[in-house]
């Protein structure tokens, strides 16, 4: 079968006053109907601009598509003209974004901004999109819906306006929701309960997720494939449990071991070494090898593609299969 | 309910700067070099004359003791006695209360409708020719002298274009409307060279906000996004900056009203400055603070309306 | 025995950056220049009086003789634009100097010292400004009587609170940095402190708003003469000029006109001035 989404060599390039930025460079991976996907990476990585660049949002920065496609149930979405998005957006791809103290409109009352997505993609009077809003609000969880339907964003703590920015995103039902960072911002304890939600809405809606994070214990909880991102691009996808079971790629057992209780042995935790590239001058060969304690010298100069392990494990490391020193 | 108690509130906290502003416009007439009598009578009244006229006008008591039968005037509403009209203060100031409030009123939704749509062209299309042609135009128009512009447009419409009439009030709604169009219109176009220089900043940064996207997110095309998301959040630090100028535009009625010669207060300044009738002016003094006072509660309120986050208490 | 103190406990951080020119400010600057070599260079090398009566030359139109035409009584327009500029340049400057240095000192020193001298100070600001500021100069000018002292007066005793706000919230909020602290541990009089220390980093944006204020007063300035309250004819002024050929509007329009584009070309031209320096002074970020 198909998958839903199929990114292929996608290049996003950020205008900058001295010189362009790929943010993207020659991303692929593929999301199968049903599945949460995770990408996971350090901030700056490359992972919220893949995001954007599914629903072409750039929050207003000079951001372009350059090269790639991105296939959603049988369209390339790069080839739509910015009419033929916005019934994509909202209807088929969902997002939700980092922080939900700001990404609620502080002047419109929550119902209204929940129902709005409804009258414009369903063709329902506001009579109705309200009432399907204070269902979509109890779907959420948000307690005494009928209530809270007319309040403002400023009386919702964080953890509730996250619930309140889901159910706007699931109001049309779409096939596949990103959720950039949905946890982020919120304490420990709401974090756990909103991937939950999540996973839950998931099953119920029947619905694919891309989740993007640079959480790997987001990732173990939540995911069925994940995807590691290193500056701009991506240097390893497996299923969660493989990549857990078996990381070979330098980025991503660093990062394994930078997590509390991601190892198994006792020892102390690793923080990576050195600081991630700058985009807009990245280095020759493989972008981690400044950072990558097993490099050698065909690294500075060679970038290694993505090539499978065994099946759906791929990895773009030179030196896969070698020990760690 | 919340709206009213606050207006009530915001009233009571009034009265202390309103008496500070019945002390001012006592103090202008009396505490400056000049004395309100001889200048009155002119130069070649006797001296028994200018002091049969202070007397009269009360001028001669102990300033406490005007200021308490001003306060008296004041609070059995007539504001004192006109010197030319020998009427109440009160009573020839309200009578030519209307067309002021009208033009005020006319001149800010003119304003607003230059404003809303100028700003967003000039912030959507951003660094474009057209926008630089708004920000020349405005730049142009803060600094054109309102009376100039006025006389201009007399010229041109009471000989050129007899579309418009280039005086007087009108009869009726529309007649107003109709009379105002070209007063308003001058002042209108000195509030939007501020306020769309504020609205357009303000429109550019809001189009960056996370909830933005959200909205965009949810399907809705730019203009939608733009008419129900950034233009409420962008009003915000606009009707702010009207306040502020609040009083600015209020006075400059004054003048506007002299070269369109409209019956209202702001004409009533200048011709009782001339016949040197002090009771009004004190009076209109009073007014037009009291005016400044009442727009800014109103500004208040507008500004609770258009973001929740104030609470009004 | 004498101890030697060091001359600054700590520097200010005052700019000393140099100053690098931004096009508005460039623009503003040009633009001023040329004014004042017009309205100082312009008379003197005009062959008329912008006084002289010649009722032989009335309401001539624009042309080669003369640029800007004539007015009622056969004065040159062109010559009269340009000696009224002065009369309007100086009054205006007379008008916003006042006014910042009484409000700024009100300002400072509200600011600095806080309390109830600031309670005090800040209470008859916001009485005075609920006043529109035409109303308020009316009235003072009306009953003085009009003359240009009296506008200095008028002006002075209305925009000064302008200055006083903006000054006090600045100074309010340099009040508590470290430099100003060690002066004071150090012991140097409030006074030292206030012109040396505290002033210095405060005045920027009442600089800036100075220069706003000028168009401002222009505008005010004649709008006042225009309505007789003002500068008296025959004394050549802007506002007087427009009002004066108001009443030949329909047969001599450039009596009016003129005047009018000289009062936006100086408006633009201080009106950019202060954009650049709020640019350049500003500090960014």
């Amino acid at each position: 079968m198909a998958p839903l989404l199929s990114v292929r060599d996608l290049v996003t390039v950020f205008e900058s006053k001295t010189r362009p930025v790929q943010a993207v460079d020659s991303v692929s991976f593929e999301i199968r109907e049903g599945e949460v996907f995770g990408l996971v990476g350090e901030s700056g990585c490359g992972k919220s601009a893949t995001c954007r660049s599914i629903l072409r949002l750039f929050a207003g920065a000079p951001a372009r598509i350059t090269g790639g496609t991105i296939e959603f149930a049988g369209r390339d979405l790069t080839c739509l003209s910015e009419a033929e998005m916005t019934r994509v957006r909202g209807r088929e791809i969902a997002m939700v974004f980092q922080d939900p103290m700001t990404s609620l409109n502080p002047t419109m009352r929550v119902g209204d901004q929940i129902a709005e997505g409804l009258i414009r993609h369903e063709s329902i009077g506001r009579r109705a999109a309200r009432l399907e809003a204070i269902e979509l609000l109890k779907q959420v969880g948000v307690p005494s819906a009928e209530q809270r339907l007319d309040s403002w964003p400023h009386e919702f703590s964080g953890g509730m306006r996250q619930r309140v920015l889901i159910a706007i995103a699931l109001a049309c039902r779409p096939k596949l929701l990103i959720a950039d960072e949905p946890t982020t911002a919120l304490d420990v304890t709401i974090q756990d309960q909103i991937l939950k939600l999540i996973l839950r809405l998931r099953e119920q809606y029947g619905m694919s997720v891309l989740l993007v994070t640079h959480d790997l214990g987001v990732v173990a909880q939540t995911c069925d494939r994940v995807a590691t991102m290193y500056a701009g691009r991506i240097v390893e996808t497996a299923e969660t449990p493989s990549l857990f079971a078996r990381p070979l790629h330098p980025y991503t057992i660093a990062l394994l071991n930078s997590l509390p209780g991601g190892k198994k042995r006792s020892e102390p935790l690793q923080p990576i070494g050195g600081a991630p590239p700058n985009l807009a001058d990245p280095p020759p060969g493989c972008r981690f090898h400044p950072r990558c304690s097993i490099a050698v010298e065909a690294c500075r100069s060679t970038a290694p593609a993505l090539l499978p392990v065994d099946a759906p494990h791929r990895v773009a490391c030179l030196r896969r299969g070698a020990e760690p020193s | 309910m919340i709206v009213l108690r606050f207006v009530l509130l915001r009233l009571i906290q009034m009265i202390p700067a309103l008496i500070g502003i019945t002390i001012v416009a006592f103090l202008l007439l009396r505490v400056l070099p000049g004395d309100p009598a001889s200048l009155l009578i002119g130069a070649r009244g006797s001296t028994e004359e200018v002091e049969a006229l202070r007397h009269q006008l009360g001028l001669d008591a102990p300033l406490w003791q005007q200021y308490l039968t001003f306060l008296g005037d004041m609070a059995n509403g007539s504001f004192g006695q006109s010197i030319t009209q020998r009427r109440p203060v009160a009573t020839v100031v309200l009578e030519r209360l209307p067309p002021t409030l009208v033009l005020i009123a006319y001149s800010t939704v003119l304003a607003i409708i230059l404003t809303v749509p100028l700003a967003m062209l000039a912030a959507v299309r951003r660094n474009s020719w057209i926008d630089f042609a708004i920000k020349a135009v405005f730049v142009v128009a803060m600094s054109m002298p309102p009376f100039w512009l006025g006389v201009l447009l007399i010229l041109l419409f009471g000989l050129k274009f007899p579309i418009f009439p280039v005086s007087g009030y009108g009869e009726g709604v529309f007649g107003h409307l109709w009379h105002l169009f070209l007063p308003a219109f001058v002042i209108a176009l000195g509030t939007a060279a501020l306020t769309i220089r504020s609205l357009r900043s303000s429109i550019i940064a809001v189009r960056t906000a996370d909830f933005i996207d959200t909205a965009r997110a949810k399907g809705l095309p730019e203009n939608a996004v733009l008419r129900r998301h950034v233009l409420r959040n962008s009003l915000i630090s606009t009707i702010s900056v009207l306040s502020v100028h609040t009083s600015w535009i209020i006075g400059g009625t004054v003048v506007i009203e002299a070269v369109f010669a409209l019956p209202g207060v702001g004409d009533l300044l200048v011709t009782s400055i001339f016949t040197r009738d002090y009771p009004v002016v004190q009076g209109l003094t009073v007014t037009f603070a009291a005016l400044v006072m009442l727009i800014s509660l109103i500004t208040d309120v507008a500004y609770a309306a258009v973001d929740p986050r104030i609470r009004l208490e | 025995m004498t101890t030697t103190i060091t001359e600054t406990p700590t520097a200010s951080p005052r700019q000393r950056r140099l100053p690098r020119l931004n096009p508005p400010l460039t623009a503003g600057l040009a633009m001023l220049v040329i004014l004042l070599a017009a309205v100082l260079l312009g008379p003197l090398f005009s062959p008329y009086d912008p006084l002289k009566v010649d009722f032989a030359e009335a309401l001539r139109p624009p042309g080669a003789v003369h640029w800007f035409g004539t007015d009622n009584l056969g004065r040159d327009v062109l010559t009269r634009v340009l000696a009224a500029g002065l009369v309007d340049l100086q009054i205006a400057t007379v008008c916003v100097v006042l006014p910042f240095l009484i409000g700024s000192t009100v300002g400072a020193v509200a600011g600095y010292f806080g309390g109830l001298t600031d309670r005090i100070l800040m209470r008859i600001v916001d009485i005075l400004w609920a006043f529109p500021f035409y109303v308020l100069v009316i009235a003072i000018v009306g009953t003085l009587g009009p003359s240009t002292g009296n506008m200095y007066l008028a002006f002075t005793l209305v925009v000064w609170i302008s200055f006083a706000r903006i000054v006090r919230g600045e100074v309010l909020s340099v009040r508590q940095s470290e430099y100003v602290m060690a002066a004071r541990l150090l012991g140097y009089s409030h006074l030292r402190i206030i012109l040396r220390h505290v002033l210095p980093n405060a005045i920027t944006p009442a600089i800036v708003y100075a220069m706003a204020d000028v168009v401002l007063t222009i505008l005010a300035v004649t709008a006042l003469s225009f309505l007789g309250l003002g500068v008296q004819p025959p004394t050549p002024e802007w506002g007087v000029m427009i009002a004066d050929g108001r009443n030949f509007i329909f047969d001599a329009w450039w009596i009016s006109t003129f005047p009018g584009f000289a009062i936006i070309y100086t408006g633009i031209a201080f009106t950019l001035l202060g954009d650049g320096l709020d640019d350049l002074l500003r500090p960014k970020g």
